[in-house]
C-alpha cells in the first residue's frame, strides 16, 4: 500500500474545485456592493473584468490549439 | 581620478579568484562577493565617480543615480540569491561566469558614457554564452553559438550607433538620446535586440532553457532588465516603445500555452513581463517610468524563484518537459509552494510583488487613454496566469501522477529560494519600501477596494477558464513536440543559405574560374595563331548566320564547307603569298593615299 497523498483523495479534489467556484460567485456577488471607479467608463460595469478574463483565457487557449498549434508544430527532431 | 571602487569591479576581478580557492571557503567567497559589492555601493554617494579620460573622451565607470540604484540593488539582490542557489553544483565554470555576466551588467547599469556601456555589454554576451555552453550538451553548445551570433550583430549595430552618435553629437554621455538623428537609430535597434523585441526575441527562448540550471537563473535576471535599464535611461517616452512593448505583452502567450518545455514557457512570460516595463518606457510618465523600474524589480525576484523552483525540479529528476512531470507535490512540497508563491507574483495576485508593480504601468496607460494598448494589456495579466501562474505548477507538482518520488530540493536551492519567495510577499504586502526607492516620488496607492476586486475577478475568471477546460479535455494536451518561431528564419535560412553557397554560387564562381584562367587565355592563343585566318572563319559564322535564309541552299553548303576545311588545316600556312602585280596595285594605291593627304593638309594649313 502507497502513501496516501493530499489529491489522491477525490474528495479533496473536490473541495478544491468548489472552492473555486465558491470564490468566483463570492466575487460577482461582491462585486454590486463595491463602488467601482476606472478611467474608462466600462470598467464600472458590473463583472467587466470577470467576463474579459474569462472570455480572453478561452481565447487565448483555443487560438494557440486550434491556430498557432497547427502553423508551428513540428517533430522534436526538426532541426536536427 | 577613481576614488571609489565600481561595484562592477569587484564581480568581474573577484569571479577571477574564484578557481583559487577550494571547499567550504570558496563557497563563503562566493556569497561574500555580491555582499561586500553591496555595501560598497551602499556608501557611493549618488552623482559621477570614477572618471577617467581616454583619448578625447570621458569615461565614467560609476554614474550614480535613483534610476541606476534601483537596478543595482536588484542586481547585487538577485546574484546573491543565485550564487545560493547553485552553491552545491561544485562548477567553477558557472561562478566565475555568472560572477562575470552579473558584474558586466551592473557596470552597465552605472556606466556614464556610451564607451564603457558598449565594453561592458559585449562582455556580458561572452559571460552568457559561457553560462549556455556550461551545460556542455551539443544543443546548448549550438544555442550558444546562436546566441552569441544574434548578440554580437546586436552588438554591432549598437557600437555603429554610438560612433554615429558621437559625431553628430560631440558627446559620449549616457543620458536621454531620443529617437532623432541616425546614430540614435542604430542605438535604440541595438538596445532592442538584447531586450528581446517581436522578431529579435527568439535567441531568448532558443538559448535559456538550454543553458545549466544555475546559468538560466542567472540569465534571466540580467540581459533582458539591462536593455529595460538603458532604454528607460536613453529613450523614455518613445512612442514606439509602447506598441513594441504591447506586441510583447501579447504574442508570447499564446506559444506559452503550447509549449512543452517547462523553462522555455517561462521564457515566453519573460519576454511577455518585458512587455509591460517596455510599454511603461513608452509612455514616458514619472508613473509610468516608476511602474517600469518597480516591475522589473519585482519580476527579477519572482522570475528568478520560478526558474529556481524549475531548476530544483530538474536537478532532482532530470527531467523538465511538461509531458514527463506531474505530481511532484507528493515529494517536492516545499519547492511546490515556493513555485507557487512566484506564480502568484508574476500573476499579480494581490499580496504578491507583482500586484503592486504592474498595476503602475497599467495605471500610466490608463492615464494616456490608450484604449488598445490597455485592452491588451488586460489580455496579457489575464494569460500570464494562465501560463505561468497556472500552467507551471500544474504540469510540474500537480497534474497526472508522473509516477516520479524523489526527495526535497537541497536545502541550499530551498533557502534561497524560499529568500526570493519571502521577498516577493513582502513587496506585495508592504510596497512602500520598495515605492520609496523608485526613481520619481510616488503617490499611487496599489491597494484600493475596486483594484483588489477587479484584479480578483480577472484572476480567477482566468482560473475557472482553465479549470472547465481540462476537465472538459478541451485544454491541449501536452505534446513532445518542437514549436517554430522567428527562430526558424535564421536556422533554417542558415541551412538555405549554405546550400545556396555550395550549389548554385559555387557552380557560377567555378564558372567564371574556368572563363578567365582556361577559356579565354585559350581562344586567345588559338587566335594570335592566325589572326588573318581566324577572322575570315569568324566572318563566314556571321554572315551563314545574317544570311542564311536569302542564300540558295548551295552557296550556304559551300561557305560551310570553307569553315570545316579552314578549321581542319587551322592555323595552316601563317604567311600569305600574293601576286607581284596584287602586290604593285596596294603599294600605288598607298602611294596615291599619301599624295592626297599630303595635298590636303598643305592646302589646310595655308
Amino acid at each position: 500500500m502507497s502513501k496516501k497523498y493530499l489529491f489522491d483523495n477525490p474528495r479533496n479534489v473536490k473541495l478544491l474545485l468548489v472552492l473555486l467556484f465558491g470564490s468566483c460567485l463570492a466575487l460577482v456577488i461582491i462585486n454590486f456592493f463595491v463602488p467601482k471607479h476606472g478611467h474608462f467608463p466600462w470598467e464600472e460595469w458590473s463583472g467587466f473584468y470577470a467576463a474579459y478574463g474569462f472570455v480572453a483565457c478561452v481565447g487565448l487557449v483555443l487560438a494557440a490549439k486550434f491556430i498557432l498549434r497547427k502553423i508551428v508544430k513540428r517533430s522534436e527532431d526538426y532541426y536536427d | 581620478m577613481i576614488n571609489v571602487i565600481p561595484p562592477a569591479l569587484i564581480f568581474i576581478v573577484g569571479s577571477l579568484f574564484v578557481p583559487l580557492l577550494r571547499g567550504k571557503s570558496k563557497s563563503v567567497y562566493l556569497l561574500l562577493l555580491p555582499v561586500i559589492s553591496f555595501i560598497n555601493l551602499i556608501y557611493i554617494s549618488n552623482g559621477v565617480h570614477g572618471a577617467i579620460n581616454f583619448l578625447d573622451y570621458q569615461i565614467i565607470f560609476c554614474k550614480i543615480d535613483r534610476l541606476s540604484l534601483v537596478f543595482g540593488y536588484i542586481f547585487h539582490i538577485i546574484a546573491f540569491i543565485t550564487i545560493l542557489f547553485g552553491i552545491n553544483m561544485k562548477n567553477d565554470n558557472e561562478y566565475m561566469a555568472g560572477l562575470f555576466y552579473a558584474g558586466c551588467a551592473i557596470g552597465v547599469t552605472f556606466s556614464g558614457d556610451l564607451i564603457s556601456l558598449f565594453c561592458f555589454w559585449e562582455m556580458m554576451t561572452i559571460g552568457s554564452v559561457l553560462l549556455i555552453w556550461a551545460r556542455k550538451t551539443r544543443k546548448s553548445l549550438e544555442a550558444g553559438f546562436r546566441y552569441a551570433l544574434v548578440h554580437f550583430f546586436g552588438g554591432v549595430i549598437l557600437l555603429v550607433g554610438i560612433i554615429l552618435y558621437s559625431y553628430e553629437n560631440g558627446s559620449i554621455e549616457f543620458g536621454y538620446i531620443g529617437l532623432n538623428g541616425l546614430g540614435s537609430y542604430f542605438i535604440f535597434f541595438g538596445f532592442g535586440v538584447n531586450c528581446a523585441w517581436p522578431f529579435i526575441h527568439s535567441w531568448l527562448t532558443d538559448s535559456y532553457p538550454e543553458a545549466t540550471i544555475l546559468g538560466t537563473v542567472f540569465l534571466s535576471a540580467f540581459t533582458t532588465k539591462t536593455a529595460v535599464y538603458v532604454l528607460a535611461r536613453s529613450f523614455p517616452g518613445t512612442e514606439a516603445l509602447i506598441w513594441i512593448g504591447t506586441v510583447m505583452a501579447a504574442f508570447p502567450i499564446f506559444f506559452a500555452v503550447i509549449e512543452n518545455d517547462l523553462r522555455r514557457v517561462l521564457s515566453y512570460s519573460l519576454i511577455n513581463q518585458v512587455g509591460f516595463m517596455v510599454v511603461g518606457i513608452g509612455i514616458g510618465t514619472e508613473l509610468s517610468i516608476n511602474g517600469t523600474a518597480a516591475h522589473a524589480f519585482a519580476h527579477i525576484l519572482y522570475k528568478s524563484l520560478l526558474f529556481m523552483s524549475m531548476g530544483a525540479v530538474m536537478y532532482r529528476t532530470g527531467k523538465i518537459n511538461a509531458t514527463d512531470l506531474g505530481g511532484l507535490y507528493r515529494t517536492m512540497p516545499l519547492t511546490c509552494i515556493f513555485c507557487i508563491v512566484g506564480a502568484a507574483s508574476i500573476s499579480a495576485f494581490p499580496l504578491f510583488s507583482g500586484f503592486v508593480s504592474k498595476s503602475m504601468v497599467m495605471s500610466a496607460a490608463a492615464d494616456k487613454h490608450l484604449i488598445i494598448v490597455w485592452f491588451t494589456l488586460v489580455f496579457a495579466s489575464a494569460g500570464v496566469f494562465h501560463h505561468s501562474g497556472i500552467k507551471i505548477p500544474f504540469f510540474a507538482f500537480f497534474g497526472h501522477d508522473s509516477g516520479i518520488r524523489t526527495k526535497e530540493a537541497p536545502l541550499n536551492m530551498l533557502i534561497a529560494m524560499g529568500i526570493a519567495a519571502a521577498l516577493c510577499i513582502f513587496i506585495g504586502a508592504f510596497p512602500t519600501t520598495l515605492y520609496n526607492i523608485l526613481p520619481f516620488p510616488v503617490d499611487y496607492v496599489p491597494y484600493t477596494m475596486t483594484h483588489v476586486i477587479s484584479q480578483l475577478q480577472l484572476l480567477m475568471f482566468s482560473a475557472l477558464a482553465f479549470t472547465l477546460l481540462y476537465l472538459s479535455a478541451i485544454y491541449p494536451a501536452e505534446i513532445r513536440a518542437i514549436n517554430l518561431d522567428a527562430d526558424w528564419f535564421y536556422r533554417k535560412g542558415a541551412t538555405g543559405f549554405l546550400w545556396l553557397l555550395e550549389n548554385p554560387l559555387a557552380w557560377f564562381g567555378n564558372q567564371v574560374k574556368t572563363a578567365i584562367f582556361v577559356t579565354i587565355p585559350k581562344s586567345c592563343i588559338w587566335f594570335s595563331r592566325n589572326p588573318l585566318m581566324a577572322l575570315k572563319v569568324a566572318g563566314n559564322y556571321i554572315v551563314i548566320a545574317i544570311f542564311e535564309e536569302s542564300f540558295t541552299k548551295e552557296k550556304v553548303e559551300r561557305i560551310r564547307h570553307r569553315i570545316v576545311e579552314k578549321i581542319t588545316v587551322y592555323p595552316g600556312d601563317v604567311i600569305t603569298y600574293s601576286h607581284v602585280g596584287t602586290t604593285v596595285i596596294w603599294v600605288m594605291g598607298f602611294l596615291l593615299a599619301y599624295l592626297i593627304i599630303y595635298i590636303v593638309s598643305g592646302r589646310i594649313a595655308v
